[in-house]
């Protein structure tokens, strides 16, 4: 097109003008700013047993290492993976789809599938403990980190940990019971903006 | 001819671990170099892909050998 801006009459040809000019420069300006800008992750963290703390912490350390910023906001049960002393257990009992394997012995009895009653889970004492054992020596066995490890990872590759300052008072914690790189003590009023300008936001 | 500057060995660890240690031992070396990634997690065929893709590495060689899968990582 070899018009200029001074010879062009009207609005109408104006308006042609420009439009044919962003059709050919739009998308590749377009591509420009979507590959020079840093993805982001938000993710709203609420539960606290051990197979959930898994979830977010596995997704926002692969994140960080994929360069994306990433923030965890915890809360309800969630708090709990912030605390210092991280003592997460994992109870089968109302938890039908988690499959009861041993990890030890013979391939055979590896792969046998227990089934346990509700009655059984909820009457014996110690079950919850017992469980908790055997799947942190499950995720042992096949190279997985510990729920301690990927926090650690996380907070070294710079991923904001922000507590939901309404849930803390409501379950009676004190701020110092908390790993001190926790960013933040807030309410969802400061972390919604946050999640809303976020490409990826899951709610685990 | 590729020089490998840097090997990282993975086997037995599993998702997100591979990942995590790559992009650590990536960080180490100066652009242009490569890293030789080994691991025995099947996924990190596709997911070492991902991982280039995402971060503008280039991934030169991705094989199967009896040590597991080896990669090998230009760094940009």
């Amino acid at each position: 097109m070899s018009d200029t801006i001074e010879n062009i009459a009207d609005n109408t040809q104006l308006d042609t003008w420009l439009n044919s000019r962003l059709d050919e420069l739009l998308p590749g300006k377009l591509q420009q700013i979507d590959a020079s800008r840093t993805p982001s992750m938000s993710i709203i963290a609420t539960k606290g047993t051990l197979d959930w703390a898994y979830p977010p912490f596995i997704l926002a350390s692969t994140a960080a290492a994929l360069g994306w910023e990433v923030d965890i906001f915890f809360t309800f049960y969630g708090l709990l993976l912030l605390k210092k002393n991280l003592d997460a257990g994992v109870s089968p009992l109302g938890n039908p789809a988690m499959p009861m394997k041993m990890p030890f012995g013979p391939q055979w009895f590896q792969d046998y599938d227990w089934p346990m009653p509700n009655l059984l889970m909820a009457g014996i004492p110690g079950f919850e403990k017992v469980a908790t054992g055997l799947m942190k020596k499950t995720f042992r066995n096949k190279g997985v980190a510990t729920v301690e490890e990927l926090r650690g990872l996380c907070l070294e590759a710079d991923v904001n940990m922000i507590a939901c300052q309404m849930t803390v008072d409501v379950f009676g914690f004190d701020a110092s019971e908390f790993i001190p790189e926790v960013t933040d003590f807030v309410g969802a009023t400061s972390f919604l903006p946050v999640a809303q300008k976020s490409d990826v936001c899951l709610f685990i | 001819m590729t020089t490998v500057a840097e090997k990282l060995d993975t086997r037995g660890m599993s998702c997100p671990l591979p990942i995590i240690k790559t992009r650590k031992a990536i960080n180490q070396i100066k652009c242009g170099e490569i890293l030789q990634v080994t691991a025995t997690d099947p996924g990190s065929i596709k997911d070492m892909a991902s991982f280039c893709e995402q971060t503008g590495n280039r991934l030169v060689a991705s094989n199967e050998s009896a040590n597991g899968f080896v990669f090998l990582i230009e760094k940009a």
